[in-house]
């Protein structure tokens, strides 16, 4: 039993998007959802994330800002990309400037659909995407077993 | 020295952050009640400090382990002291040495923000030592000894006559716990200037030794708390300073974060008009 499931910490980017799904998913922070009852924390901070919740179509200013975070965060790690617009650019799929889903920069285990997301499904999302935590952690316990072998 | 002292204080070393957890838990899901939600289970801070430990951690210097490790055995080192019944302004010493190690750490990380969260610890603790330096002060002129065993030991009356005391350290109290209006040192919630502060750049099991540090911390406070109401007997003493202790919650989720030129007059002030005040009367009260 791995404690990451107990207690998985959370990094929110809104790369380039319409703030919908943002709202949605801090909306999963409120009394009516309270994610804290699972240990789920909104970190600022990447340093501090186990999870790495990104939104919205990216763009070569925002392609920067998602590698920089996710390289970040120390292993074990997870993304979830939340909306339409992260899974594969959404209704800007044809603008000339965004590169249409976050698999098309960083490597995302989970999909959120929703234009916007509810928070239920992205809570589900985050759910979900503990198992492949879990299983990230085993195979990094065993990456360091055979460093110090 | 009585042998249950030794007890006590390898108790602390043991037990302490256990119960510093506890009281963690316990804080947190009180804070989650204030905000009309459910909150996380109380062994929470339990299992974030495990699951940290099963994370990589990042090392930006060696340094900063090394300074970690000196925060965390400081504080241990004054616990050790408090439980022991032994000198209060010693344990006093190593808890502000500790408070430094800290500093260090966030100091030698070199990121900006805990940078920044470390100057503003700093000027943190320009706020509070006079006031906490003015607790084992207190306590000397009433009971004549800077022991702990002698203070608990002393008349009944002596949270009387350190009451001003008193209102200036649960003022200071609020600092040291790092809670709002006093937390700018390391904002605990996402999305706030300092990201977190001096944690910025620590994590993984550097962050545990953090987190197991305050637990010590917490637990040392309560203790210092508890030495107020002592005379009284544990099951006076105990639920008084508990109920104390968890009003800091209270005063977290009901203020807006200061900035560090007002907490230091307000701290000053607090000291001058509470603690300096008591100590200029005690020769008239007793």
């Amino acid at each position: 039993m791995s404690f990451l499931k107990k207690s998985p910490w959370v990094l929110h980017y809104a790369a380039t998007s319409c703030n919908g799904c943002d709202i949605e998913l801090l909306a999963c922070l409120t009394p009516l959802y309270d994610v804290e009852r699972f240990g789920i924390v909104n970190t600022g901070n990447p340093k501090h994330a186990d999870i790495f919740l990104v939104t919205g179509s990216v763009n070569e200013e925002s392609r920067k800002v998602v590698e920089n975070l996710y390289a970040q965060m120390p292993d074990p790690k997870v993304v979830v990309a939340i909306g339409a617009c992260a899974l594969s650019g959404g209704i800007f799929r044809d603008a000339y400037n965004v590169y249409g889903g976050i698999d098309q920069v960083i490597p995302v285990d989970v999909y959120v659909p929703g234009c916007a997301a509810r928070p239920e499904s992205i809570i589900d999302g985050i759910v979900r995407s503990l198992d492949i935590l879990e299983q990230r952690a085993k195979e990094r316990k065993r990456q360091r077993k055979m460093v110090a072998l | 020295m009585k042998p249950y002292a030794w007890s006590l204080a390898f108790a602390f070393i043991l037990v302490g952050p256990l119960l510093g957890a506890l009281l963690a838990g316990v804080d947190r899901r009180l804070t989650a009640r204030m905000q009309s939600r459910k909150g996380p289970p109380i062994l929470q801070p339990i299992y974030d400090v495990l699951k940290l430990f099963e994370k990589d951690t990042l090392v930006v210097t060696q340094l900063q382990t090394l300074y970690l490790w000196g925060f965390l055995f400081f504080m241990v080192i004054a616990g050790f002291i408090l439980f022991l019944g032994s000198d209060l302004l010693l344990s006093l010493f190593a808890l502000t040495v500790s408070g430094i190690f800290l500093c260090l750490a966030a100091y030698a990380t070199n990121s900006p923000y805990s940078n920044i969260g470390s100057s503003r610890e700093l000027m943190l603790m320009m706020a509070y030592e006079p006031m906490l330096i003015m607790v084992p002060l207190g306590f000397f002129l009433v009971t004549g000894s800077f022991r702990v065993s002698d203070i608990i030991a002393g008349s009944p009356w002596q949270v009387l006559q350190l009451l001003g005391i008193l209102v200036g350290f649960l003022f200071v109290l609020t600092i040291k716990l790092r809670k709002s209006p006093f937390d700018l040192s390391s904002s605990h919630h996402g999305h706030q200037e300092l990201v977190q502060g001096m944690t910025t750049d620590l994590s993984g099991s550097d962050l545990a030794i953090v987190e197991i540090g305050h637990w010590y911390e917490n637990v040392i406070l309560l203790g210092w708390l508890y030495l107020f109401f002592a005379p009284w007997g544990p099951w006076i003493a105990l639920p008084i300073s508990f109920v104390l202790f968890f009003a800091e919650v209270l005063v977290d989720n009901t203020n807006a974060r200061l900035k560090w030129s007002s907490t230091l007059k307000a701290s000053w002030l607090m000291t001058g008009v509470f603690g300096v005040t008591n100590l200029l009367l005690l020769p008239v009260i007793s």
